[in-house]
């Protein structure tokens, strides 16, 4: 999972550095991306497979959770969340979810609780 | 790039991409980055107020969203899903590329990246297509006659159908979740091919490919509202 085994027969155009030192930047490798690739369509394929199964309520459970699973390995890995200096972006990302959650849960904790509708 | 012969204590002068009320590089990538982040939170926002709907309704609706959803293709949905993991990957080999400064592989995988962009709008398209030979887009013209889920075992005289109002409302949402996303993919399309023609003039560097990494981090959560609507339009409601 060398950084110089290049996914693709182009040549470098620049004659620069190969790692700019200046910039502490993740650069992911070819390998690690397609070993995260490779786990998203693994997922679409249980997900789907799973749909066709009756499972009662847990159908729903199932599939959203691959479904937070493949996000989680989208932001981590492939939004390079998990290898950023900066704390900021995941306070964006918590900030975020948690948004989301209070969306969700107090929205649906009032309409499936009027019981007299 | 003329990064060797920089005076080093002069940074406003080592990189021509260095705005002057930025001390360095990397505070000025920090600032564009965090921007991205935060208008994705927003975007996270957006979305949720649909997903939000959908969910009160679908509480709502059970049934007959379980009868609305069951049309739906799940081939076709399933290959898109691929489709928008295989650009993901492309745009990570993109930013790859930029970071090691290889100018053609940036441009090559902007450009695939711009080709399942298509290819899952075509697919979109058709099935958009389908809904409106089927008369299921929400408008004067809908009909729908729908057995309710697992109808269909029951004896012809026994069985019920969905509320067509109801159903309509399944597609009120299908249309709108789908379509603001497709939006998001025609933009993040657009958005790809201005940067692989700049990508192709050699603006971007190892030392300044901002725009690179922040539209891959928009093309991603593009991705990432897809992993959620696909089974919650498509999957969930097919075992009954």
């Amino acid at each position: 999972m060398s950084d110089h085994k290049s996914a693709s027969g182009h040549t470098s155009e620049h004659a620069s550095t190969q790692t700019p030192e200046h910039i502490s930047e993740h650069i992911s490798s070819v390998g690690s991306s397609v070993a995260i690739w490779l786990a998203l369509l693994a997922g679409t394929g249980i997900t789907v497979a799973a749909a066709f199964i009756d499972l009662g309520p847990f159908n729903t459970i199932v599939a959203l959770t691959i479904a937070t699973i493949k996000a989680t390995l989208v932001i981590l890995f492939f939004m390079h969340v998990k290898y950023t200096h900066e704390k900021l972006t995941g306070l964006v990302v918590v900030s975020a979810i948690f948004w989301l959650f209070i969306l969700l849960a107090l929205s649906m904790a009032d309409y499936t609780t009027r019981l007299w509708r | 790039m003329h990064t060797s012969q920089a005076a080093v204590d002069e940074p406003a002068h080592e990189n021509p991409a260095l705005l002057h009320h930025f001390a360095t590089e990397e505070q000025q990538k920090n600032a564009a980055s965090l921007g991205m982040w935060v208008f994705l939170a927003q975007e996270v926002m957006f979305f949720g107020g649909m997903f939000c709907a959908y969910l009160v309704y679908r509480y709502k609706y059970f049934a007959d969203f379980g009868s609305a959803s069951q049309q739906l293709d799940i081939k076709l949905g399933a290959t898109n899903t691929v489709v928008l993991i295989c650009s993901s990957l492309t745009v990570v080999l993109g930013v790859r590329a930029a970071q090691l400064g290889k100018r053609m592989a940036l441009v090559f995988w902007l450009v695939a990246t711009i080709f399942l962009g298509l290819v899952f709008l075509g697919i979109k398209a058709d099935e958009y297509a389908e809904k409106f030979e089927k008369h299921h887009v929400p408008g004067a013209s809908f009909s729908y006659h729908e057995l309710l889920p697992s109808q269909e075992k029951l004896p012809e005289a026994e069985r019920q159908y969905a509320d067509p109002h109801h159903a309509e409302m399944y597609f009120s949402l299908y249309f709108a979740m789908t379509g603001m996303h497709a939006l998001h993919m025609v933009i993040g399309v657009g958005l790809f091919g201005f940067l692989a023609y700049k990508a192709w003039r050699g603006k971007y560097t190892p030392e300044y490919y901002t725009p690179i990494e922040n539209a891959g981090l928009y093309w991603h959560f593009v991705d990432i509202v897809w992993i959620y609507l696909f089974p919650l339009l498509y999957l969930i409601d097919r075992h009954r």
